[in-house]
């Protein structure tokens, strides 16, 4: 287990990275530091294997205060992976993941034997992979090198720094699945930092959210979802996961659903302009506003096309007037009507001066739906309703 | 050979008698570009390890000025400068070539350093190299072949360089050119200038293979197989 008690740090340049943090670690699980950048987390991390030396307070693992161990001796002691990866481009995977049993003097054939079962560990061939440099591994093969040459040397903790920010989608949750298998056989102490909320929820036992230097909040995933200690977790978790968390299934408002910055064109525009436009915007129609975003109008590319010929007009003199518009506030299901009722491929969302904020398209109800129920759950059962 | 026409007489027989005064020109050419060199990799080197340790900016333009002028000074006018202090002789001669090879092994041998990733440096910190093993495992690795090209580089020209020295007294092939010009002799001109050029070739060459010897000795590939994110 490891403890931090009545930790500050102020930077040379006198910026307070941590105030007064108090934090316990627990064995055999995966502690996840999160929160805004610049809050902490990874300063918070770097203390455990002395990269960073706190300015005041103490860190014990497992009642050793650290402060009496050597730097070198204790990091070789802890898992390391870093954002980059940091992979040595000299050397070869063989010698990368053996890097630190290497450090400690490990006989050699210890390591190779080593070497070869963690590349095995993370389904990559030792013979295929084992004589590669770094530069010939895709991404995601590199970092789970990076991965795997921190549990070389089988240390009881693993500090891991936003490790699988810099990857794809895909990789990363290979990635993640991965992690989450191999801590279920391992058991290892894992402090992961991260800024990526979905990624915390998924493999964290104990989230430890963080901001300008303090922690905010300590639980479960579950219990961070269920019981936000304030608005900023709150804002930090999103509406959406609480909502779904929570089972509420409020009825979301247009304001959520419509694309916030429609194209829109000054009365003045030229018709050649106008299609310049469309075409660039890949849109058949425009909303006219004025120059106070009041909504004037609604050219389509039809009427346009029409009226091409004729050089000295502008979108004024051909616009139609916007027969529905629903008020910011309308429930969805209301706009959703109108648009069925009347056919309408979108619907302007407008304030009550009818300034003009928002579309709601067939598109952003579609996009919508994708953030409400993320592909993430598809083990729930959610999409049996949906 | 139509060419060697020109000197008049056979050329293989001004060998036959006069190689070992050639021999030993050689010999002291390669001794005198030796030494320079070797001084100027052990002064620059470690000073280059230091700068990019504790990047101390005022510090870097200060030295790399001073190089930089060392490096601007006509071979012949440095050498000149030198008489006063060192007087005439090899010694000075060893000095002028010293401090004109100091300025590229150490911009090399810096720029190499600095090339390593940051995050390369920072998991080699994290995972518990000591900071001598950093600059032995990792950073000098990663340098060396920038390295390498510095010492390469500077060699050729320190080689070409001493055959000037020898205005000063210094010995070497420039001796068989200049004495060949006092005395209006093609063959040891042209001797002189092809011992030096073939000894330039041969001395990169050999440099060239030591580099490659080294980089399969300790396992390790040229850092153009440099990780891209």
């Amino acid at each position: 287990m490891i403890r931090l008690q009545g930790i500050e740090k102020r930077f040379e340049d006198g910026f307070q990275a941590l105030k007064n943090i108090n934090l316990e670690f627990k064995g055999g699980e995966i502690t996840v530091l999160i929160g805004p950048s610049g809050c902490g987390k990874t300063t918070t991390m770097k203390l455990i294997n002395r990269l960073i030396t706190p300015t005041r307070g103490q860190i014990t693992i497992n009642g050793t205060d650290i402060s009496t161990v050597n730097p070198v001796e204790l990091r070789r002691k802890i898992g390391y992976v870093i954002q980059n990866i940091g992979l040595f481009p000299h050397m070869t995977i063989a010698k990368n993941v053996g890097v630190v049993p290497r450090l400690l003097k490990w006989d050699k054939h210890k390591i190779d034997r080593r070497v070869n079962e963690l590349l095995r560990l993370v389904g990559m061939d030792p013979d295929l992979y084992r004589d590669r440099y770094p530069s010939e591994l895709s991404g995601g093969q590199q970092q789970r090198i990076g991965v795997i040459r921190a549990l070389a040397a089988d240390p009881d903790i693993i500090l891991m720094d936003e490790p699988f920010s810099a990857l794809d989608p895909i990789s990363r949750e290979q990635l993640q699945d991965e992690l989450i298998r191999l801590q279920q056989e391992f058991k290892k102490t894992i402090i992961f930092v991260t800024h990526d909320m979905d990624e915390a929820i998924k493999i964290a036992d104990t989230i430890v959210l963080m901001k300008d230097g303090e922690v905010v909040q300590t639980g479960s995933p579950e219990q961070v979802l269920r019981h936000p200690a304030n608005d900023f977790v709150k804002s930090f978790i999103g509406k959406k996961r609480l909502r779904a968390e929570n089972g509420l299934e409020a009825l979301p408002i247009v304001d959520e659903v419509m694309a916030d910055n429609p194209v829109t064109a000054y009365p003045s525009r030229g018709l050649a302009e106008a299609l310049k436009m469309m075409e660039h915007r890949r849109v058949d129609s425009l909303f006219i506003v004025d120059r106070n975003h009041i909504l004037r109008g609604y050219v389509s590319i039809y009427q346009v096309l029409d009226q091409y010929g004729e050089e000295g007009k502008t979108v004024a003199d051909v616009m139609k007037p916007v027969v529905h518009t629903v008020r910011t506030g309308t429930p969805l299901t209301v706009a959703l009507k109108l648009m069925s009722k009347y056919g309408l491929t979108n619907l302007a969302v407008v304030k009550n001066n009818n300034q003009f904020v928002g579309l709601i398209t067939r598109g952003s109800v579609v996009r919508h739906l994708a953030e409400v129920y993320p592909p993430a759950q598809r083990e729930e059962p959610a999409y049996e309703g949906a | 050979m139509k060419a060697l026409d020109l000197f008049g007489g056979s050329y293989a027989d001004f060998l036959r008698e006069r190689y070992p005064d050639i021999l030993r020109a050689t010999a002291e050419h390669l001794g005198i570009s030796g030494i320079s060199v070797a001084a100027g990799c052990i002064v620059a080197i470690p000073i280059g390890i230091v700068l990019a340790r504790h990047p101390i900016p005022w510090l870097q333009s200060v030295i790399f000025s001073i190089a930089n002028i060392f490096q601007t000074i006509p071979s012949l006018a440095l050498l000149a400068i030198l008489i006063p202090i060192f007087g005439i002789g090899t010694k000075p001669a060893v000095f002028a070539l010293f401090l004109y090879s100091l300025l590229p092994i150490l911009r090399n041998t810096l720029a190499g350093l600095q090339s390593v990733d940051k995050s390369v440096l920072e998991s080699a910190r994290g995972m518990g190299y000591s900071a001598a093993q950093q600059l032995w495992h990792i950073q000098l690795p990663l340098a060396f072949p920038y390295m390498m090209s510095g010492i390469r580089m500077t060699t050729v020209y320190v080689i070409s360089w001493t055959t000037v020295a020898t205005l000063i007294g210094a010995g070497g092939l420039g001796d068989l050119i200049f004495t060949g010009i006092g005395v209006n002799k093609n063959e040891l001109i042209f001797t002189g200038a092809a011992a030096a050029i073939l000894l330039a070739l041969l001395v990169d060459f050999i440099l060239g293979n030591l580099e490659k010897w080294v980089m399969r000795k300790t396992g390790t590939t040229k850092s153009d197989t440099t990780i891209s994110y």
